[in-house]
């Protein structure tokens, strides 16, 4: 556990990286290492975060270009071995867009950038991303986006709902999400991507501490 | 080995939302512009490729246009290629 590290990947356009560090280093005592995307070694995490930010400019499509970054490649053997990996927004969409996660994240329904703190009911607790049993079932966490709405067809949307791949949904859909969808992971359980930022909710005096729980899990095996 | 230009058009797919199509049909109506029953914006893409014949360059953009220029969870997309 000691020497538990969590690797944050670095793309040119990653904004958020830094953050994460700090909420994670100086909020929860976890080591971290930021990972270049140009580097394939993965042999010396045992996590990984994908940050918010705009990688590559957000060319294309969110995500699209840093899908085919080293890292990403490398990312595949990770994730199969079970090892756990967060993408927060930036990141959400590059699981998307890589295809480690189901559906695709498009512009916001009133195409408005919307900076703003939503709450947020934990629809499933799969992989242990969020708190399982509490009587706290809704969480308030900061979103930052303009490409956040989740769209996948009501095939998928039978998947995730059979399979308890649906991790949070709005309470008050602000951005057009299909079926209120704000994060969701895989069938393992071992990915899990979010378009709210818990780095960013780590700290009472930055208002409020609902992220912590979510990064600290980053340590499950 | 050949030359060809190619177009790529990248498409929402119908039943996606498109909010930058309705911004801008609102201020077509705006504009004055009558008539209006859609208006859904999309992507082109200029392509020159070389390649061994019109087969084998196909291949190469159908692998672009399904990896790289469209997400097909969202997007449709066409081609155009004329050789130069």
């Amino acid at each position: 556990m000691e020497n538990f590290t969590v690797g944050i990947v670095v793309f040119p356009g990653s904004n958020c990286d830094r953050d994460v560090s700090w909420a994670l280093e100086g909020c929860l005592g976890i080591r971290t290492k930021y990972l270049w995307h140009e580097s394939s070694d993965l042999g010396d995490v045992d996590a990984i975060v994908l940050p918010g930010g705009f990688s590559y400019g957000d060319y294309l499509r969110c995500g699209a270009i840093a899908r085919f970054s080293p890292l990403i490649n490398a990312l595949d053997e990770f994730v199969k071995s079970g090892k756990r990996v967060l993408g927060i927004c930036n990141g959400f969409q590059i699981l998307t867009e890589s295809g480690f996660l189901p559906g695709a994240l498009t512009s916001n329904k009133k195409l408005n950038f919307i900076c703003d703190d939503v709450e947020l009911d934990i629809v499933s607790s799969k992989g242990g991303w969020f708190h399982n049993g509490d009587k706290k079932q809704t969480i308030k966490l900061p979103i930052a986006h303009g490409e956040g709405r989740y769209h996948c067809d009501s095939d998928t949307f039978k998947k995730l709902v059979d399979n308890e791949l649906i991790a949070l949904r709005y309470k008050k859909n602000p951005n057009g999400s299909s079926f209120d969808i704000a994060g969701i992971t895989n069938e393992k359980g071992n990915v899990l991507g979010l378009m709210p930022h818990p780095e960013r909710a780590c700290d009472e005096t930055i208002g409020g501490t609902d992220g912590l729980f979510t990064l600290k899990s980053l340590i499950l095996k | 080995m050949d030359q060809f230009a190619v177009k790529v058009f990248v498409r929402l797919r119908p039943s996606v939302l498109d909010p930058a199509g309705e911004a801008t049909k609102s201020a077509s109506i705006k504009l004055g512009a009558e008539g209006i029953k859609s208006l859904r914006i999309g992507k082109m893409i200029e392509v020159k490729i070389v390649g061994n014949g019109e087969k084998e360059v196909r291949e190469k953009i159908d692998l672009l246009c399904d990896r790289l220029f469209a997400n097909t969870v969202i997007e449709d997309y066409e081609y155009s290629l004329e050789k130069l």
